[in-house]
């Protein structure tokens, strides 16, 4: 028993000692965020929280036009996340309830293959695509090309599978149609999987970086992962660190607090998609 | 086969929205891409010039594009091999059953909604030169004034620091949920015959943890390759000098920058040709377990 006790306190020290270690860029960011011009340069480097946050926000708000892009962001994670989740629906029960329908493994693999595509692969061609729709600049840009999604095919095809078909021949025998059986049966069964493909989701596009930064040039469409550079750009020779912190955090919030209130959620969506 | 509504037109109608998609900004850029590697475009921009495949021969035999070659696989080769070793050691302890265990969780995974772009701007914070906290502290112990905008290697260290970071959170949660699937009567048996904790680890855990391993490794590999482009951006924009102009980094810069298409379209097919190799992998040997983040 007492080594056993040991070995308990072990573990929280290696742990205590590794989160101190993994939390302090985080925290120190946070106190950064805090202080003014001068504390900012002060050194030896100040580790105590100063009383300048709200201020620094509303300087970085106001450098970067943090406001619109902030909606930018939230409304193309919104879109992306929710059409991501219908069209993969869509897909997944087109391929588990419908028998095997001319095409299908071809359909199945086209939409396997996406993963094989990341965005570097097509950059240019899609970028001149882009230009060719007219769409440099808009929502359409940041939002269309990211609709289709093998995780979540793969996800609700999963799920699909393991709903009895006693469910499916029961709805026929009733008359119900595909959609109404869609809708009424699987649609509530697959809350906690929408819930985490949500949150994956919407993570990925509020953190998206590369194609927004060479999709978009206007202030109007810029989002907020680059207002990070704006930020840091905006003062070329002596970086505001403690600007550039304030909103550094503001970037960092929605997806954060998401993934934070929504742990069990998520978790439960992960370990989902380790089954099988 | 599951049973089946007798429906031919309706599996066609639910699948139009993700094939349209795939089709028209999946595949038709990827086949213009392949088609573009093998053209030059003249020096005036107005024609283009069937070169074969003499854009890949410039590229090989350009020393900045192996250079960046090499250094993409000394960065992505470091991302993985630490971060994997750093996750599943911290997640086995996480994996404890002792109190508290949950918030220590959050701790670790909360990375996983940091972007790249955001870890790399921390980073440059810590290692600012001038009052940055990780130069100060080395000035203390060392004496030496370390600066990264004029220390190549330094640099490159640094980045893969940000970016086993940023990974960290996805690596643990994956490795959480890969260990709750290992049996318990087994690493009580091994407890039995007199294994203790770090050798039940060894010889009973990591094995059983093979497959997630091989995962992570891909979604790593993938990961360093691919998503790092906005931690380069913010933090080195590939310097100093080349120092951490991974591939990406230089795809970007040609096609964007320097306007070299027939090159960079080469630089993408190249690419492709990696994640081809990755996703065969992948699809050998973990049964299909494919899951992005």
């Amino acid at each position: 028993m007492k080594t056993y006790k040991k070995q308990k306190i072990q573990v929280y020290t290696v742990l205590t000692i590794l989160t101190l270690v993994v939390m302090f860029p985080i925290y120190y960011a946070f106190v950064m965020a805090t202080l003014n011009s001068t504390e900012s340069y002060s050194y030896p480097p100040r580790f105590i929280p100063s009383s300048h946050l709200f201020e620094n926000m509303k300087q970085a708000w106001k450098n970067a036009g943090m406001g619109r892009l902030m909606f930018n962001s939230a409304f193309t994670a919104t879109v992306v996340a929710v059409a991501k989740i219908c069209f993969s629906i869509f897909a997944a029960f087109a391929f588990t309830y419908f028998g095997d329908f001319r095409g299908k493994y071809l359909f199945f693999g086209l939409i396997l293959i996406t993963h094989m595509l990341p965005l570097p692969v097509r950059l240019l061609p899609t970028y001149d695509m882009m230009k060719t729709f007219g769409w440099v600049n808009t929502y359409y840009a940041l939002t269309i090309p990211f609709f289709a999604s093998a995780t979540g095919t793969l996800l609700f095809r999963q799920l699909f599978l393991t709903v009895p078909s006693s469910l499916a021949d029961a709805a026929r025998i009733d008359g119900a149609g595909p959609m109404r059986f869609l809708w009424h049966i699987l649609v509530p069964l697959s809350k906690t999987n929408m819930g985490a493909l949500f949150l994956i989701e919407f993570n990925y596009i509020w953190n998206e970086y590369l194609w927004p930064l060479v999709i978009t040039t206007t202030k109007e469409m810029r989002v907020v992962q680059i207002g990070i550079k704006i930020l840091l750009a905006s003062e070329a020779q002596a970086a505001d660190w403690n600007i550039i912190m304030a909103g550094t955090i503001m970037a960092m919030l929605p997806p954060l607090a998401m993934l934070l209130i929504f742990q069990k959620t998520f978790m439960e969506g992960f370990s989902m998609k380790e089954e099988k | 086969m599951h049973s089946k509504f007798p429906n031919r037109v309706m599996p066609y109608i639910l699948l139009i929205p993700s094939i349209t998609v795939i089709v028209i900004f999946f595949l038709i850029p990827t086949i213009r891409s392949i088609y573009q590697s093998f053209f030059r475009v003249s020096p005036f921009g107005d024609r283009r010039i069937f070169v074969g495949f003499g854009n890949f021969s410039r590229l090989f035999n350009s020393p900045s594009y192996v250079d960046s070659l090499i250094r993409t696989l000394i960065f992505a080769g470091s991302v993985v091999v630490i971060g994997l070793i750093f996750c599943v050691i911290v997640a086995a302890l996480l994996n404890q059953r002792l109190r508290g265990m949950t918030i220590y969780r959050t701790f670790f995974i909360w990375t996983y909604a940091i972007s790249p772009a955001i870890a790399g701007t921390v980073w440059a914070l810590m290692f600012n030169p001038a009052t940055g906290p990780v130069v100060y502290l080395v000035k203390l112990l060392t004496g030496k004034a370390i600066n990264w905008m004029n220390d190549g290697n330094l640099a490159l260290a640094i980045v893969i620091i940000a970016a086993v970071w940023k990974m960290m959170g996805y690596n643990i949660i994956f490795y959480l949920a890969g260990l709750q699937a290992v049996p318990n009567e087994l690493l009580e048996a091994a407890a039995i015959d007199g294994a203790n904790g770090i050798k039940r680890f060894v010889k009973v855990t990591l094995p059983l943890l093979s497959p997630m391993t091989f995962f992570l490794l891909i979604m790593n590999m993938l990961y360093a390759f691919f998503e790092v482009f906005g931690l380069i951006d913010i933090m080195t924009k590939g310097g100093p000098g080349n120092a951490t102009e991974i591939l990406v980094y230089k795809l970007y810069r040609d096609g964007f920058i320097a306007i070299d298409i027939g090159f960079a379209s080469a630089q993408s097919v190249v690419l492709f040709i990696f994640v081809t190799i990755l996703t065969v992998l992948q699809f050998r040997y973990t049964q299909q377990k494919v899951f992005y983040g």
